[in-house]
């Protein structure tokens, strides 16, 4: 009785606390999407990654860099070899110096990053009033609600409320800190042709972009996943085994 | 028998046998880890100072893989890190079984302070264990700190800016003394390179301590929920097999959680601003420390005054070196201190506030909050651990553990109930 007074109070001042910090917060809750990797047995949806790659090349890495993602990395969704050393080859990246130490660009290999879309941080800065475009490598994992926020992010443009002045070089964003977000608009219906047929409305490429860069920040996940379940079951077995030993091994003591 | 300066010794295997004539470590194995008489009442939260001891060996193993990859340079380290993540084989597991096994140190190492809190294993004659204990966590914190500025993501480098400038309130030499904790004018590459340094030597220093708190351990032998003495060998249990395999039961169940972490969850207990490498320029809109730090850092900002709360921090932790003498009662469990054992579980939940109040900012109701649960931390320590000792009176002790566990002697209702996963 004692113990469930207690777990009362504890639910109760817990409740009161989520109360309050609920109050001060300035954005609204990020919209619920559902990701195909959720839960312990999700998987990144393939299909849905490669519309999103396809995003990402025509519309995101004209101001992103993406530099802690190979080419050959395009195989954990579903690009075969050769499909990858062609999509390499279409992008130019920085070649090596030459006898006078001048560098011209060359066509990339598998095992070049995604290059910069611009020379210098500078360069990046110079072009967006200051505010150098976010490299998206691991840009799922640096937010806090990961994919939803940068579904929430591309769905998140408004006309401002009346009376909000907007400083030049800055767009509303309902989802973004502070609402005044350095980035344009970038996806508009049909802003790019899917290969699948699947109508490229912003809601959808704005999906498939954050399901691709989920899973550029965590390449790994499938496999992660499918191993995570192995151990567990076998520990569980080891465990199961472990403690029958020990009553076995204590059922000649009187404890 | 034994020939002049050899050890005699009863190891039948020849090889075996040679060794520990001349270097008995056999036998002293043989002596504290398969004799030792071990009351034979523990319950399930005496697995956790073999867990803590688990978990210090996952960890030494996984950063000397780490180190193999890392590049500890304010140009190299973020990238180095996320090789390890994506290029080296397996690199993904061992980082984050270095990264979650961070946080499980302090859980583990937590429900140990707080259960030797709870029964009393910090008295006489355990006072020597409990302040090495005290050195280990210590050095675990410093450790942990360090460890986690080498990914050098946002959160490393401002925590790491803000935890050195703590020194800063030091009067008169605070400044010198931040100066050449950073071996220049800010945060930069010359702290990080020591930082990387001391975090791999730490870990040695540990396992050193460890062995001391361990041999006093061994010196005076282990308390019990009871709290009361051994009277004689049916009090005990050998530890081998006994306890070996009831350590084992906790290790399967504490590898199951570990996995379900690394597997899953990697990233549950992650800033998400890590994920974002350090940028001198840019201060993130919140500095929090790891989940671990969160109740230090709310006593931290309970105090109006730099210097007092950086003085109440490191006495709320430099305080349990005293903590032997600070309670008054001769009785070692709180199974018996009806008080007592109400006002530890009021202290759990001011540890819990205070960590809830680090964890937000600093505003409106935080502030108090904060206040209440700092002065109540050390109401507690300064006013109640000696006080209660002498106003309380405890319930009737049990003759002896043997008696107790098999239901003669004066055991209460209440103290067989809160072990029911000892019907085992």
């Amino acid at each position: 009785m004692r113990t469930l007074s207690l777990a009362a109070a504890v639910v109760v001042l817990g409740l009161a606390f989520s109360v309050l910090r609920v109050a001060a917060q300035e954005t609204p809750p990020l919209p619920r999407v559902f990701w195909s990797f959720e839960g312990p047995f999700g998987t990144i949806d393939r299909a849905a990654a490669q519309r999103g790659y396809q995003v990402y090349k025509q519309v995101c890495s004209a101001c992103h860099s993406m530099n802690l993602f190979h080419f050959r990395d395009l195989a954990g969704i579903g690009y075969t070899p050769e499909q990858i050393t062609a999509i390499a080859a279409s992008v130019q990246v920085p070649g090596p110096p030459n006898a006078q130490g001048q560098s011209s660009p060359i066509s990339g290999k598998p095992a070049d990053a995604f290059p910069s879309p611009f020379p210098t941080e500078a360069a990046a800065k110079a072009a967006f009033n200051g505010a150098v475009p976010p490299d998206m490598s691991l840009m799922a994992n640096a937010f806090v609600g990961g994919p939803s926020y940068i579904y929430g992010i591309l769905n998140g443009f408004r006309n401002p409320p009346s009376g909000v002045a907007v400083p030049p070089g800055r767009y509303y964003n309902i989802y973004f800190p502070g609402n005044f977000i350095a980035m344009p608009p970038p996806l508009h219906d049909s802003a790019v042709t899917y290969a699948d047929g699947t109508p490229a409305t912003v809601p959808q490429m704005a999906h498939d972009v954050a399901t691709f860069l989920y899973f550029v920040a965590n390449p790994h996940v499938d496999q992660r996943k499918r191993i995570g379940a192995h151990v567990v079951l076998f520990l569980v077995f080891i465990t199961g085994l472990t403690y029958a030993l020990k009553r076995k091994v204590w059922s000649e003591v009187e404890h | 028998m034994a020939e002049l300066g050899l050890q005699d010794n009863e190891f039948k295997n020849p090889v075996v046998h040679w060794i520990d004539a001349r270097l008995p470590v056999f036998t002293a194995m043989h002596k504290e880890y398969r004799q030792f008489p071990t009351p034979k009442n523990f319950n399930y939260f005496w697995n956790f100072g073999a867990l803590a001891t688990v978990n210090l060996a996952i960890m030494i193993v996984t950063g000397i893989f780490l180190a193999m990859n890392y590049n500890p340079s304010t140009a190299g380290a973020f990238d180095s890190v996320q090789r390890i993540m994506r290029d080296v084989n397996w690199g993904w597991m061992i980082r984050y079984i270095h990264m979650n096994g961070a946080s499980l140190f302090f859980v583990l190492v937590y429900v140990h302070i707080f259960r030797g809190l709870y029964y009393g294993s910090y008295k006489k004659p355990r006072e020597m264990i409990w302040m090495l204990g005290v050195v280990l966590l210590l050095l675990l914190m410093a450790t942990a700190f360090m460890g986690y500025v080498l990914p050098w993501g946002q959160m490393s480098f401002w925590g790491a800016t803000v935890i050195t400038n703590l020194f800063g309130a030091i009067p008169v030499v605070g400044h010198g003394i931040v100066t050449w904790l950073w071996g220049g004018f800010a945060v930069a590459n010359p702290t990080l390179n020591r930082f990387f340094s001391l975090h791999y030597l730490l870990p040695f220093i540990i396992v050193g301590f460890l062995f001391l708190h361990i041999m006093a351990i061994h010196t005076v032998g282990s308390n019990n929920p009871l709290g009361i003495d051994v009277r004689g060998p049916q009090d005990t249990l050998p530890f081998h097999p006994y306890y070996t395999v009831k350590d084992s039961v906790g290790i399967c169940v504490y590898l199951i959680v570990f996995a379900i972490l690394v597997f899953f969850l990697p990233h549950l207990l992650a800033d998400p601003n890590n994920s974002i490498q350090a940028n001198p320029l840019q201060t993130p809109s919140d500095i929090v420390p790891e989940w671990y730090f969160l109740p230090f850092y709310a006593i931290l900002r309970s105090v109006p005054n730099k210097l007092g709360g950086v003085v109440l921090l490191f006495g709320s932790i430099l305080i349990l070196f005293v903590l032997p003498w600070l309670d008054t009662s001769p009785v070692r469990s709180c199974r018996f201190r009806p008080i007592m054992r109400w006002l530890w579980i009021l202290f759990v939940i001011d540890v819990f506030m205070l960590g809830y109040v680090g964890a937000n900012k600093p505003v409106g109701i935080f502030i108090l909050l904060g206040r209440i649960a700092t002065v109540w931390y050390y109401v507690h320590m300064l006013i109640f651990l000696p006080l209660i000792g002498k106003l309380e009176r405890p319930l009737p002790l049990p003759e002896s553990i043997s008696k107790s566990v098999l239901g003669g002697g004066a055991l209460p209702s209440a103290a067989a109930a809160a072990r029911p996963m000892e019907k085992a």
